[in-house]
């Protein structure tokens, strides 16, 4: 029972981290149609970003945190506004060709830059250690990540279906023409957007690399998962994707606990059934675009 | 009726050799002896450029997007490598072909899945069915060996007449003849009324089926015959290396694929040979400039090329031959990759 309800919380960890750093590509990918395999790279920006500031100069990691945040969503607005927008219009060939040039370029000016070994983040020590709930050892780093990555999934449910920009970022989505017409300058929503998703990218990069690892193939590594979050979930909402993640999480968790010999390959399996049953996703519209 | 006639005879009229391909067979068999202490990077080249004519095969002639193509060039190499370890087919021609059909017949399989969706979902499945495999490669480590690879490959003689050298000589002539010979196949195939409708279909399926074209048999025949191609690439490989290891299945081999036939361009067969030599030798000018980081040009290559525009490069490139072949006259210009025939 205890070793369930481990499993079950580190499964949770581990799917709210997907989440958020997959999130941003549910955007590109599942609502602008834009096929962004470079977006683990953007995570790995922001790991890297904490990373050094923690490690060298000594900033302090809750700190480090929204930096990593605005680096990477820095990094998000140039790429979009100089690259990205161009390829809005090609081919999904063209897109994955152009992105995985870009992820071979990640790749080998992290691995110059910090080196090819796994980097590690110097976490504090309130963070280290387990507490006690009821009996069961909980991990306070997860728990944490826990805490914060569900706040950050109802600011984004309310900022998505409250806000003003929510409302553009649909109407862009749904029809970037009629959204046009009507005055919302759908370029700007777009880049704000994909600014936003990269930051949050960031974030998870710099979470994450206590428990996913943090080394310069961090983009490939684990581009599908994203695309398998992404995709499982659909995208016309964010839950869809929220709930693709947790199931993903823990099913991984699980899986590595209990037949760990059969690894990633359950997760393929299941990808390529749900692909090829549902090809919107288990939680999207059937008349998505 | 008569409009028959002329699409008839059109077809054949590009189906006859050209000079151009005779000289570009003359110059591969002659670098045989051109460049007798390059084999290495020659071999390569041959067995890159067949596994690259296998995707140019869907991708080029029916349109089918492949983002894992590395699965079935990683079957042919398993099992070119088992069956050698094993001894159960010594004979590398013979190992070769029953490769191509081991991978053949997963392509089989695998292309019911793949001709279902549009081309993003077609990306993903090729990606996920190659991750998969490579996963179950890594699983039944007791049979591929796991990560270190499989061990004590000795590839006999072929025909058990030419035995392989420590210069790679045999090797190369060897990867060459095959080549040679499915090249000389596949210019059937795309030549055929079948490679015809397969163009058909690849613009515009709807159409093609509407004109009674059996389209997703078509794709079917094709995606296996394709399969089979990289399997026998991957046969190729292990033959000439001795070497089988989960990296025949990597993300990055498929990926550098796709970036040899953009390059060499694709839907004129020839494509993926230019484009495999001309990244062989991109690979060996990038990695003496920077032996760790060579990736990191390859990756700008790609986005620089997608940038530009691949029609936008082709017609830059093309601009001299076809100005040349004008002033000739009677010469034929080169024919044009990517645009999909005239």
């Amino acid at each position: 029972m205890t070793t369930l309800f481990t499993i079950l919380f580190d499964g949770v960890a581990y799917g709210m981290l997907l989440f958020v750093l997959a999130c941003g590509l549910a955007v590109t990918l599942g609502l602008m149609n834009f096929v962004n395999l470079a977006h683990g790279a953007f995570a790995m920006a922001g790991g890297y970003v904490c990373a050094v500031l923690v490690n060298r100069s000594g900033v302090p990691f809750f700190a480090a945190l929204p930096a990593a945040f605005l680096a990477s969503a820095a990094i998000g607005l140039v790429a979009e506004r100089l690259l990205y927008r161009h390829l809005y219009r090609r081919s999904p060939l063209d897109q994955v060709l152009f992105t995985i040039g870009l992820v071979f370029m990640a790749v080998t000016v992290a691995d110059y830059l910090m080196g090819s070994s796994q980097t590690f983040i110097h976490i504090p020590d309130s963070l280290q250690g387990q507490i006690n709930v009821f009996g069961v050892g909980v991990g306070r780093y997860r728990l944490m990540i826990i805490v914060i990555c569900g706040l950050l999934t109802l600011a984004l449910q309310l900022i998505l279906m409250k806000t003003r920009f929510g409302s553009r970022l649909r109407a862009a989505v749904d029809d970037p023409r009629a959204a046009g017409g009507l005055g919302i300058n759908v370029p700007y929503v777009f880049a704000l957007t994909f600014a936003f998703g990269s930051g949050l990218a960031g974030l998870g990069g710099a979470l994450g690399a206590e428990i996913l690892g943090l080394d310069p193939y961090f983009p490939l590594k684990f581009m599908i998962y994203f695309l398998i979050v992404v995709t499982v979930g659909g995208a016309s909402t964010i839950t869809g994707p929220f709930l693709a993640a947790l199931l993903l999480g823990i099913a991984d968790v699980a899986g590595k606990y209990y037949v760990p010999k059969l690894g990633a390959f359950v997760i393929y399996t299941v990808m390529i059934v749900i692909l090829i049953w549902k090809p919107h996703g288990l939680f999207g519209r059937t008349a998505a675009r | 009726m008569n409009s028959d006639r002329i699409v008839g005879a059109l077809a054949l009229k590009r189906s006859r050799w050209g000079w151009g391909e005779t000289a570009f067979w003359l110059v591969a068999a002659a670098s045989i002896l051109l460049f007798s202490d390059r084999y290495l990077i020659l071999t390569e080249m041959a067995w890159l450029g067949l596994f690259a004519l296998s995707l140019d095969l869907i991708l080029g002639y029916a349109g089918i997007v492949s983002l894992g193509h590395a699965a079935f060039f990683g079957v042919g190499a398993y099992a070119a490598g088992l069956l050698a370890v094993h001894g159960i087919v010594r004979e590398p021609a013979l190992a070769l072909v029953a490769a191509g059909l081991a991978a053949m017949a997963l392509g089989f399989v695998t292309s019911f899945l793949v001709i279902r969706g549009a081309e993003l979902s077609q990306l993903m499945v090729t990606l996920g069915i190659a991750l998969l495999l490579r996963e179950l490669a890594n699983r039944f480590s007791d049979i591929t060996g796991g990560f270190d690879g499989l061990q004590g490959i000795v590839i006999d003689p072929v025909l058990g007449l030419f035995a392989f050298d420590l210069y790679g000589r045999t090797g190369f002539i060897y990867c060459l003849v095959v080549l040679f010979v499915l090249f000389l196949v596949a210019r059937m195939i795309v030549h055929s009324p079948f490679g015809l409708s397969l163009r058909a279909i690849r613009n515009n399926p709807l159409r093609a089926a509407a004109i009674g074209i059996p389209v997703n048999r078509r794709l079917v025949a094709i995606y296996a015959i394709s399969a089979f191609y990289a399997g026998v690439a991957g046969a190729l490989f292990t033959q000439t290396t001795a070497l089988a290891s989960l990296d025949v299945f990597s993300f990055e081999r498929s990926a550098d694929l796709l970036l040899v036939l953009v390059i060499g361009g694709a839907g004129y067969l020839y494509g993926g040979l230019v484009g495999a030599v001309i990244f062989r030798l991109l690979q060996d000018v990038f990695s003496s400039w920077t032996p760790q980081f060579w990736q990191f040009w390859i990756g700008l290559v790609l986005v620089l090329i997608v940038l530009v525009g691949r029609e936008r490069m082709y017609r830059g490139i093309l601009w001299l031959p076809r100005q040349l072949g004008a002033r000739l006259g009677k010469a034929k210009p080169a024919p044009s990759p990517g645009g999909g025939g005239a």
